[in-house]
């Protein structure tokens, strides 16, 4: 362990930013907004990239102890920062795709009136995640945790006036508050039973642990709430509600959190904490299970969306079910590498949806779309080739990431292959049909004189331009960077590069684990690779059947499966099913005991009724002020009794 | 040679019947005149404890329990004829406008 | 023989005291009290208190209830009407008075040997007096002929018609009061 002094300035120089856009920035200029907003997030992204470049494993991992926090008996917390490999994946990739998104909200936000909050809350956000990447120790980490979630919040609430909008960013918050429940247990847990947080003494000593193989002991407990506050971050089930309609914050958001960043720290923290689940096998089970039911459960739901972001969305999801997947399998280095290259594509897919909408004025319905390959051409071949890769198609990225994952899941289980095999499918047909239903056939949007109408629609994109145009260069650069990365970004691990290079953080130190992973035979491996290749061009094929070539179909299919159907489209009714079972008691509990129980009825009642006794003591006793004197003079005479009797019982003792 | 409680409870019964006379009278002036019972009655007292210990700062104090009761005496009937100005009456039951 | 004429004054007294109860006439009783500050200065001069006795005769019998008379003939006062009256007053007065009595009744009694008191104790001669009342007490005495003239000026103010104070006041009046008045009513 090496000390780095520079490493804390990486996640400060962007809360630099935050601060003086969010105090300066109402009064500032666009420009002078632009440059705050982009100088210091690209400064840090540059710190990154020369840290990285300095970078070596011999003195990895690198530290900084910035200054003391908590010092209560034996335990201490302090602000400590930490990179070793994983962080130095996370870090490339906050700083690089979040600077991308940082410029290409420039042009898309560039007539919004809160543009300097926009800002403001980007870099805030920045800051944030570079806190929970780069720390030393699960406090810390939480800080970031919960600020990202502050962030989310603010942003997908970002058109705060629409009420869908702060609806969404309350839902975000609170099912990610669950969530967060789950992962502060954890922390109590590992504070009561090892009395530290950092990371390098809590994995030494759950290391001395014995392997937990049967029941549920103390570190399967704390591998299971870590899980229940991942599955928070990281929308999976059954926590994954609030990602879909967090699509209310404009796409930038979108991109940056809920695609490419944010839903990934709970991933980060999973591989992070892999000590702990390589000793609880139980818990590693459940991480997995989850993850593999969330990707196909996500994938069945994004076939009928017809909202461009909610498809997206559910993508993310189910992505993010094979990243899970992945640490299920013990295999962390293949669902960091899936984040990577998932944060490439994924941040493309929406940056490219974004411009999409903003070139037809804000709608954001697919059926309005179509056509639009000659309108948008730059837009059209980057989203193109982000759904080559996510398809899992080779050589792109998605195909090495997603095969890396599905390898290793086969070794766990094949059940877990099988199922993620069937969603590869899945992701390649919708991805596909998301692609032909925008830029294929003929345009179904709005006549060029009705586009006025569309004004406040969705993102509030509407100029009225007429017909649909190419975005700005502005929007376009960071689209073609991050399809250059979907391209090569996969060929980190050609032979196993990056799982090399990820070893020194996940098969160090831990001497034994009661998950070994047999590996297969190399055959086995390229007649898996084959079936997944046939089945990513077995979605494209059907989504080019249904809706390029027979556009009729897709409709006589949902009407002929009527009731699936309707399920699918609604979501599965899990949020009306949540809304019943769950937030309808807690509301009704909470008003009749809570609210008229306990401060109406006992609150207010003890004050009120202590004021109302007052009243009645008092108007009892103003009748002694009655006026007559010879009532008073009776009074006074009693009084004197009294007092003569207090003396002489007084001088009798 | 009298004991001195003799003395003592005669001033006892002319303070009690001066308190009586404040309970039971009606008229304002017999009230008055009543409190001037009481005063009277504890002038007996102490002239009687200044005799019983031969000190005479006993009688000094009636003097001026004296003095005191004149002044009294003057306000409170020039108070009972501004009362008898404004209410036209002497009946102490009917002077009870301050009440709540 | 001390006994005697104690008995004898004291007698008077408590007759005067109860028939000021008793009467409903106020200018009897006005005689009755007359009648107990005689007996009383009896009973002062048997004590030896000569300068006393002297001043309640002048002081009490002589002004004060001269005092009485005249605004008893002045206000024309009747006989005492039977109203209703307090119920306080005699439900928790009187027996107040009657358990303080007692009280006090049974404490001289339990104390009955404390001592005793014989015929003209008290030197009363005026030198001592003097020497006590100009000497020792002199500051209480000024202050007492401050407190008369306080009275006397009370007693001229309170008892004089309305409307003469009013028209020598009326323009101080006019200033003071309004602000006195509206400190009340006109806060919000």
């Amino acid at each position: 362990m090496t000390q780095n002094p520079y490493l804390w300035l990486i996640p400060v120089l962007p809360l630099a930013g935050a601060t003086i856009n969010g105090i300066l920035g109402r009064r500032s200029s666009r420009t002078a907004i632009t440059t705050i907003a982009l100088v210091f997030p690209g400064i840090a992204f540059l710190l990154a990239l020369w840290i990285a470049s300095g970078f070596s494993s011999a003195s990895a991992p690198y530290y900084f102890d910035m200054a003391h926090w908590i010092r209560a008996g034996n335990f201490q917390a302090d602000f400590s920062f930490y990179l070793d490999q994983l962080s130095l994946v996370m870090l490339l990739v906050v700083t690089g795709v979040g600077f991308l998104i940082h410029i290409y909200s420039v042009g898309y936000m560039a007539e919004d009136d809160g543009y300097y909050r926009f800002m403001s809350y980007l870099n805030l956000f920045m800051f944030f995640m570079l806190t929970l990447i780069l720390a030393k120790n699960y406090l810390l980490m939480f800080i970031g945790w919960e600020g990202v979630g502050l962030a989310s919040y603010l942003l997908i609430g970002f058109w705060f006036i629409k009420d869908s909008a702060a609806s969404a960013g309350k839902k975000a918050f609170i099912t990610n508050r669950i969530g967060d429940f789950g992962f502060m247990i954890a922390l109590f847990l590992m504070i009561k039973h090892f009395g530290t947080l950092d990371f390098t003494k809590v994995f030494a000593q759950v290391a001395t642990q014995p392997t937990e193989l049967a029941g549920v002991g103390l570190l399967t407990s704390i591998g299971l709430m870590l899980m229940v506050g991942a599955a928070g971050k990281s929308a999976q089930i059954p926590l994954y509600v609030w990602l879909p309609d967090a699509m209310e914050g404009p796409t930038p958001v979108s991109a940056l959190i809920h695609a490419a960043t944010m839903v990934t720290a709970g991933v980060y923290m999973v591989a992070r904490s892999h000590v702990i689940f390589e000793h609880a096998p139980g818990a590693l089970t459940v991480v997995a299970v989850i993850g593999t039911l969330t990707a196909f459960f996500a994938a069945t739901i994004g076939i009928a969306q017809t909202d461009i972001k909610k498809v997206l969305a559910y993508s993310t999801v189910s992505q993010l079910g094979y990243m899970f997947m992945a640490c299920g399998a013990a295999a962390f280095s293949a669902g960091i590498f899936h984040l990577m290259t998932h944060a490439f594509f994924k941040g493309l897919l929406f940056l490219a949806a974004g411009s999409v909408i903003h070139g037809v004025g804000g709608e954001q319905d697919m059926r309005k779309m179509g056509g639009l390959r000659k309108y948008m051409p730059v837009t059209f071949w980057t989203m193109a080739i982000a759904t080559v890769a996510i398809a899992g198609i080779p050589p792109f990225a998605g195909f090495w990431s997603k095969d890396e994952i599905l390898w290793k899941a086969f070794n766990a289980n094949w059940i877990y292959w099988l199922i993620g095999i069937v969603t590869a499918f899945i992701t390649s047909f919708y991805m596909f049909r998301l692609l032909y239903m925008t830029f294929f056939g003929e345009y179904r949007g709005a006549a060029p004189s009705d586009s006025h109408g569309h004004g406040d629609h969705g993102d509030s994109h509407g100029h009225g331009h007429g017909e649909p145009h190419e975005s700005p260069w502005v929007m376009l650069g960071p689209l073609v960077v991050l399809a250059t990365l979907s391209v090569v970004g996969g060929f980190v691990g050609y032979q196993n590069r990056f799982e090399h290079f990820l070893d020194p953080v996940f098969n160090a130190g831990v001497s034994e684990t009661a998950h070994e992973v047999a590996e297969g035979s190399a055959s086995t491996e390229h007649l898996l690779m084959g079936i997944s290749i046939a089945v990513a061009f077995l979605g494209w094929g059907l989504a080019y059947w249904l809706y390029y070539k027979r556009r009729d179909l897709p409709e006589k299919i949902a009407a002929s499966l009527g009731g699936l159907y309707d399920a699918v489209v609604h979501k599965y009714y899990i949020d009306e099913l949540y809304a019943s079972l769950l937030i309808k008691p807690l509301v009704d509990g909470s008003t009749a005991i809570l609210w008229k129980g306990v401060d109406q009825g006992v609150i207010d009642a003890t004050v009120n009724g202590a004021a109302a006794e007052a009243r009645h003591v008092s108007d009892v006793t103003r009748h002694m002020q009655s006026g007559n004197l010879r009532s008073y003079a009776g009074w006074v005479a009693a009084g004197g009794a009294a007092v003569i009797a207090y003396m002489v019982w007084m001088g009798v003792r | 040679m009298i004991p001195l409680y003799y003395y003592l409870i005669l001033s006892g019964i002319l303070f009690v019947c001066g308190v009586l006379g404040f309970l039971i009278k009606r008229n304002i002036i017999t009230i008055f005149m009543s409190i001037e019972l009481m005063l009277n009655g504890v002038n007996l007292s102490f002239v009687a404890f200044a005799a019983h210990w031969h000190a005479l700062s006993g009688q000094i104090f009636v003097f001026f329990v004296m003095v005191v009761a004149a002044a009294e005496a003057a306000v409170g009937l020039a108070i009972i004829i501004a009362v008898y100005r404004t209410r036209e009456t002497l009946n102490v039951d009917q002077v009870n406008l301050l009440k709540l | 023989m001390h006994l005697i004429l104690f008995l004898f004054f004291g007698g008077i007294c408590v007759a005067g005291a109860v028939n000021l109860l008793l009467q409903r006439h106020p200018i009897n009783s006005a005689l009755s009290l007359v009648v107990v500050m005689a007996s009383l200065a009896g009973e002062y001069l048997l004590l030896g208190a000569e300068f006393l006795s002297a001043i309640q005769v002048i002081v009490y019998a002589g002004a004060i209830m001269v005092l009485f008379i005249f605004t008893i003939m002045l206000l024309n006062a009747g006989e005492e009407e039977r109203s209703g009256g307090s119920h306080i007053a005699l439900l928790v007065g009187v027996p107040g008075v009657v358990i303080g009595s007692v009280l006090v009744a049974w404490v001289l009694l339990r104390h009955s040997d404390t001592g005793s008191v014989s015929m003209f104790a008290l030197p009363g001669y005026p030198h001592d007096i003097a020497q006590l009342l100009f000497h020792d007490f002199l500051l209480p005495f000024e202050v007492t002929s401050i407190l008369i003239l306080i009275a006397i000026m009370g007693a001229v103010v309170l008892a004089s018609k309305p409307e003469s104070i009013a028209e020598r006041h009326e323009e101080s009046e006019k200033k003071e009061v309004p602000e006195l008045v509206g400190a009340g009513r006109d806060r919000r």
